[in-house]
């Protein structure tokens, strides 16, 4: 049987190898995802490391996002591999000059981590649980407990120093994955839309708006879903949140694009005649006002005017919902724009997407909604609002 | 100061204090892996491949030809001893596409408009017009003349118009010395060989396409039947059989040039002595081994 070739239509002069797409909507998958994780974490990390008291009702739930979509990373890339079974070779064999070879380890090292964050947070309600429940679950808990169920004030406070110290290794674990994403682009020197040090730390910029939107989204779901009032302050705080990284998140992305201008390197004029031409709509109008400044000037606007109650946490979710919109959107930009803009600077090609097959957009939409339904089950199985958290506990157990 | 006072500039004192820590975590970590990885990572450095660390431990561990104090990789074949480079003569080509097809041939390309190991550019300057247009075999209007992706040719579309000037220019791996393929490969699948060939072991290519990308000339293309990106390998197969690439063998012109660098009298060394010769896209830092004289400044 022949193999089907998608090749993309172009305009000018483009490489004949440049005409079909390598790298699809997966691969603007796989950084959504990954940011997602960061910012997540950044949110569960302010709490644990930073004390930011008013974001505890979302800290555990921060930490299970963080682990669910960590979970489902890998998977837009093993779809895209010509071999996937050969994906371990990276790991078995690294070549250490490829930005690509060290995510394995990275990876693999973030997920443990959280793994072990998470046990350590959850230690009480597991031992709790493996105590009183019997059956299956019982004996799913009982081994998850690993022999450990002393949940003494001591015990406990021992939890929290390893949770303390987890919390602050996964903070450069975290946005170092994410910000390492970046430099894969970023280092490559193929194509000048990519070729940006400020690229890392773009992508660390709106991986961790994009994972604190996430969280409010869920956050205020969740209490819609389990009919409980929204804790305001901690909708309140993960919108400060957002609105502060937002303003560097924007500065940064100006900046690197007013480097290429100024800059005026070879292909310029094509990539001016992209952004105002066909990228147009995706970047400027979706990624940037719609996706980024009006969420910025409504959440300066509720700030400003002190806005409280219902409004605030209906302008927050709106506003994160945008937020989680454009960062895709900065996704897509760098990772199919970059492909649209010809290495020969002199054409322009344009991506298909399909809404089947396997690198098509019904695979890219369950990719981005898997990890949500995990979240769904494993929430289930520890939740993350039941029981506070493991200072409160501490704090508990000393009243006790 | 009141109480609350106090308790809020503790507070703020800790956080700080813990920022300071969180900070010095990150910039202790990445200072380690910077210092490093870097040195190793440099695309100057040429680390030894997964691939060819795979041929010499077979060699050293007593199997192979080296051990035995005789040619390596193969009996016939010693890769330290030849330089291999490859010149192309722009002005000499008259865009006839036997290259392309021999190759296509020799090598089973995939028979389409979109996957090439070697290819041909032409570039047309009409008159009044102060940028060249340019076109190659798998352009629809050419594809159109020939009447399947299957053959190549050049339709004549110019016929019409006056034209300036116009040239060929074949293009090909330019088989760089600190080739960008090489350094993103996570695997070390792609390689380069002590005789100065890129090469891709098929066996060992995880299909991740960063090579792809990485390479600024669009001389990768991924085989989507074999799952593994492919290209260019100035036939490696034939010339370490003391044969000629396929594209060179079928030139009726002799613009394509290849041969041992190493031999001062070999075609190619006369080729880059005898010639001012340039390379495409220098400022990438690659250094390509493919020398071209008769290109002009459209040409990248």
């Amino acid at each position: 049987m022949e193999t089907v070739i998608h090749s993309v239509p172009y305009t000018g002069w483009v490489y004949p190898n440049e005409t079909i797409f390598e790298w699809s909507v997966l691969i603007a998958v796989y950084p959504y995802l990954t940011g997602l994780v960061a910012g997540a974490f950044t949110v569960s990390s302010l709490y644990q490391v930073f004390g930011f008291k008013r974001l505890q009702p979302v800290a555990h739930l921060a930490l299970l996002t963080s682990l669910c979509f960590m979970v489902f990373v890998p998977t837009p890339l093993l779809l895209h591999l010509g071999h996937p079974e050969r994906a371990f070779n990276a790991t078995l064999t690294p070549h250490w000059t490829s930005a690509m070879a060290a995510f394995g380890y990275f990876a693999s090292f973030y997920v443990v981590l959280l793994i072990l964050e998470t046990w350590f947070a959850y230690r009480p309600f597991i031992v709790e649980q493996a105590q009183k429940r019997t059956g299956l679950l019982g004996t799913f808990y009982r081994m998850l407990t690993l022999g450990s169920n002393d949940v003494s004030a001591k015990a406990i406070a021992y939890d929290q120093k390893w949770i303390l110290w987890l919390a602050i290794t996964g903070i450069p674990a975290a946005h170092g994955l994410h910000g390492y994403v970046g430099f894969m682009y970023g280092s490559l020197k193929s194509r000048e839309w990519w070729s940006s040090d400020l690229m890392p730390v773009i992508f660390l910029f709106s991986a961790i708006i994009s994972g604190v939107s996430l969280l409010v989204v869920l956050y205020v779901a969740s209490c819609k879903l389990r009919r409980i009032p929204v804790d305001v302050p901690c909708v309140k705080g993960l919108a400060y949140t957002i609105w502060g990284f937002i303003m560097v998140a924007l500065v940064l992305e100006g900046l690197e694009f007013a480097n290429i201008v100024y800059k005026g390197r070879e292909g310029v004029e094509m990539i001016m005649e992209y952004v105002t031409g066909p990228l147009l709509v995706p970047y400027f109008i979706l990624q940037f006002a719609v996706g980024a400044i009006t969420p910025f000037l409504w959440l300066s606007y509720m700030i400003w005017r002190g806005t409280a109650g219902r409004a605030l946490v209906a302008g927050v979710t709106a506003c994160a919902c945008l937020v989680l919109f454009s960062v895709f959107m900065m996704r897509w930009n760098v990772v199919i724009g970059g492909q649209e803009i010809s290495k020969t600077g002199k054409g322009l090609l344009y991506y298909q997407l399909f809404i089947g097959g396997k690198e098509g957009a019904l695979v890219a939409i369950v990719l981005c909604i898997a990890p949500i339904i995990a979240l769904l089950g494993l929430s289930r199985l520890f939740p993350p609002w039941v029981h506070g958290t493991v200072s409160s506990r501490v704090a508990a157990v000393g009243e006790h | 100061m009141t109480e609350d006072t106090k308790a809020s500039l503790n507070a703020r004192r800790a956080f700080l204090g813990k920022l300071g820590l969180a900070a010095t975590c990150t910039g202790v970590a990445a200072g380690a892996g910077a210092l490093g990885v870097l040195q190793s990572a440099s695309a100057k450095t040429e680390p030894a491949p997964a691939a060819a660390k795979k041929t010499a431990a077979a060699g050293a561990a007593g199997s192979g030809p080296a051990a035995d104090g005789k040619s390596f990789p193969t009996a016939d074949y010693d890769w330290t001893k030849h330089q291999w480079a490859f010149g192309v003569d722009a002005a000499k080509c008259i865009g006839c596409l036997r290259c392309v097809e021999a190759c296509k041939h020799e090598n089973d390309v995939p028979r389409n408009a979109h996957q090439f190991r070697t290819w041909v550019e032409r570039y047309v300057y009409l008159e009044g017009e102060t940028t060249a247009r340019i076109d190659s075999q798998q352009d629809p209007v050419n594809i159109e003349a020939s009447g399947s992706e299957k053959e190549d040719r050049f339709a004549n579309r110019y016929k019409d118009q006056k034209v300036e000037k116009a040239f060929f220019v074949p293009k090909l791996c330019n088989h760089c010395t600190h080739p960008a393929c090489v350094q993103v490969c996570p695997v070390g699948a792609t390689y380069r060989t002590p005789d100065g060939v890129v090469l891709i072991d098929h066996e060992y290519c995880i299909g991740c396409r960063y090579c792809v990308q990485a390479c600024p000339y669009g001389a990768r293309y991924f085989d989507e039947e074999k799952g593994v990106s492919d290209k260019c390998t100035w036939c490696y197969h034939r010339i370490t059989k003391g044969l000629q690439p396929a594209c060179v063998e079928v030139c009726p012109v002799g613009a394509r040039v290849f041969g041992d660098t190493s031999d001062r009298q070999s075609p190619v060394s006369l080729f880059i002595r005898n010639n001012r010769v340039s390379v495409l896209r220098p400022e990438s830092g690659n250094a390509p081994n493919v020398f071209y004289v008769g290109i002009d400044k459209e040409v990248n």
